[in-house]
Formats: C-alpha cells, sequence, structure tokens
C-alpha cells in the first residue's frame, strides 16, 4: 500500500468505494437530508485517512482525477441550463430581479455576518460564494484567496441546511407559487436544494435548476467586482 | 459496415457517442481555460465553459444526442467529484475550532435571507407585472 500511494490506484479505490457504500446507507435512511451522501463520505474519507496515517496531499494527489472530473462536470451544467432556458423567456423579469437581489444578498449577508462573528478574511472570502454550486463555488474560492476545500465543506453544509429549512421558511412567507419556490431554493442553496424542492412538484424542480445554473455564472461574474468595490 | 465513419467502426454507437459528448465538454472547458488565462476574463474557467455551451445549445436550438447523456451520466456522478477536495476538512480543524460561530451564524442566516429576499422580490415583481 505505501507504495501503491504513487499511483491513482488507492485515492481512486477508497473514495468510490466509501461513496458506494454511503449510499447504500443513505437509501436505508430513505433519502433523509441529514443523510447527505457527500457530506458522510467526506467524514467517513477524513476519519480513515487520518487513522490510517496517510498525508491529506498524498491521498489527494492519488484521487486528482476525480477531482479533475468536476471541471467537465461543471460545462455539463449548460444542458439542464439550456433545457430549462424557455421557462426564462416566459418569466423573465420576475426571474431576472429575484436572481439578482438574491445572489448579492447572499454574498453580502454572508461576508458581513461572519466578519461580524468574527471570521478573518480567509474565512468570510471562503463563506461569500457558499450559495452556488459546488464546483463553481470552489472554483470562486480559488480565484478570490478563499479556501477552495473549505468552501467546499461550506456550501455542502449550505445545501443541507437550505433543503431543511427552504420549504418550510417559503411556506411561512406565504409563497405558494411553484417558480417563486423553486428560484428561492436555487438560489440559495443549489443542488440540494433543487433536489428538495424537485420532490414537491417537478416544475419547482425545473425553476430551482434554472436558477441555480443562472445564480454561479452570476456570482462568478459579481464576486470579483463586488470585493474589489467594497476594498477586500 | 465500411460505410460507416472511421471512430464509430471501431466502437459501438453508444460508446462512440460518449466520446464525441465528452470531446465537447472537454473542448469548451479548454476554451474557457484559454479565455480566462489569456483574455484575462475574470470567471473561473469551467465556468466560462459552461456558459459558452449554453449559448452554442441555444444557438442550434437542439442537444446532440452523445452529449446529452454523457452529461447526464456525469452530473449524476458529479457529488462523487466533491470529496476528493472535501477530505481537506482535515487539514482545516483548527480554522472550525476557532470560526465555528461565524461559519455557524453565516450559513443559516444568510441562507434565509438569501432564501427570503429572493423569494419576496420574485413575488413583488410578479404583482406588479399582473397590476400593469
Amino acid at each position: 500500500m505505501t507504495t501503491l500511494w504513487t499511483t491513482p490506484l488507492p485515492g481512486l479505490l477508497i473514495t468510490v468505494l466509501a461513496y458506494v457504500v454511503i449510499l447504500r446507507v443513505q437509501a436505508a435512511c430513505k433519502g433523509h437530508p441529514l443523510a447527505n451522501p457527500v457530506a458522510l463520505s467526506i467524514v467517513a474519507l477524513a476519519l480513515f485517512v487520518g487513522i490510517t496515517g496517510v498525508p491529506y496531499p498524498t491521498y489527494f494527489e492519488s484521487a486528482r482525477f476525480l477531482h479533475f472530473l468536476l471541471g467537465p462536470a461543471t460545462v455539463a451544467l449548460a444542458i439542464p441550463l439550456a433545457r430549462e432556458l424557455p421557462r426564462l423567456r416566459a418569466l423573465f423579469l420576475p426571474i431576472l430581479a429575484g436572481l439578482l437581489c438574491g445572489n448579492l444578498s447572499a454574498i453580502l449577508s454572508a461576508l458581513w455576518l461572519g466578519r461580524i462573528f468574527g471570521a478573518n478574511q480567509q474565512v468570510a472570502l471562503s463563506l461569500a460564494p457558499k450559495s452556488v454550486t459546488t464546483p463553481i463555488a470552489m472554483a470562486i474560492a480559488d480565484k478570490i484567496g478563499g479556501l477552495p476545500s473549505l468552501t467546499a465543506v461550506l456550501v455542502i453544509t449550505t445545501g443541507v441546511i437550505g433543503a431543511v429549512m427552504g420549504p418550510w421558511l417559503l411556506t411561512k412567507l406565504r409563497i405558494t407559487d411553484a417558480a417563486t419556490r423553486g428560484i428561492a431554493m436555487g438560489v440559495s442553496s443549489h443542488g440540494l436544494g433543487t433536489a428538495r424542492i424537485y420532490q414537491e412538484s417537478s416544475e419547482a424542480g425545473a425553476y430551482s435548476g434554472l436558477a441555480m445554473g443562472l445564480s454561479g455564472l452570476l456570482t462568478a461574474i459579481f464576486l470579483p467586482v463586488l470585493l474589489a468595490a467594497l476594498g477586500l | 459496415m465500411l460505410g460507416l465513419p472511421s471512430a464509430a467502426r471501431f466502437f459501438p454507437p453508444p460508446i462512440h457517442t460518449m466520446f464525441v459528448g465528452i470531446s465537447i465538454l472537454l473542448a469548451c472547458q479548454a476554451t474557457g481555460e484559454l479565455l480566462a488565462r489569456f483574455a484575462h476574463v475574470p470567471l473561473p474557467g469551467p465556468v466560462l465553459g459552461m456558459a459558452l455551451l449554453a449559448v452554442l445549445l441555444a444557438a442550434i436550438k437542439r442537444i446532440p444526442e452523445g452529449l446529452a447523456t454523457t452529461s447526464d451520466a456525469l452530473l449524476k456522478a458529479m457529488p462523487l467529484f466533491f470529496i476528493p477536495a472535501g477530505v481537506g476538512i482535515l487539514t482545516l480543524s483548527e480554522t472550525f475550532r476557532s470560526a465555528w460561530l461565524p461559519i455557524g451564524v453565516a450559513l443559516v442566516g444568510s441562507t434565509a435571507i438569501a432564501m427570503t429576499v429572493t423569494a419576496l422580490v420574485m413575488k413583488a415583481v410578479l404583482k406588479w407585472r399582473r397590476t400593469k
């Protein structure tokens, strides 16, 4: 095993194996939102790598191929986006206004709350893109001086929070319209929020997927400009 | 058999179309990376690639079959691709110990704020459009 760690074999094997085993666990938990397979896999592998004493950079180099596939998978988000684009045409102004205000408020409130409660610069910058889908958020964090691995964990946690709290909060706000519920979930809690609201109706799910794709794009455009304007 | 294009002669059609799909995705990503690096567009390469592909697909008004199947497969497997970076949480235990409060407050607070703002703004604009 010691010599194998210089090859992709052990990294790929334990990562895929952990994920497959945990998907089984999740199926047994009837897809409860807190039993998120990514979060559970990360915890399981962190424990395994920590206990066996393999340095993290060694594990990461070995599993790098999986990390690379985030790139083409991000590009592949264009396909659901192109499929849902006709929905945008019908509700262009309301969706655009919701997306712009929602993205700005997500970025600014994360930076602001983080700073008020004492986060340092690097943590605050890692928090800023937390509402957009993980591959885009990680790429943004890398670009603006946050920590991509911290952002990955924060984004997934945000998704779990949004999926658990979202439908309840939206009902409290008396939002009944499927388009509005979907867009709000997609803006605030990306793929996990989309998966959750999809269970309510496929229409809300489609709007949520559309919002997730466009939010990723908008936040990637906004965030560097916003940080420059704030002098951060 | 001889009438088929050369690549399809070596691979059965589903695999062949998958290669077409992955080639399109990689080409868009590479174009995005080149734009980010050399044209200094301040966006991550894969995000530019996504925007580029979305515009292309909207222009041709259809999604090539190989691209659709490859993309659906990649998107379904996407959670797996986050894991190697996520395990980096190992190196961040000090960050979490010192910053759990701002992180917790910012995640819950900001998610609620973003959701509320998006929903209320969209509701207001929908209402305004109806009364206009």
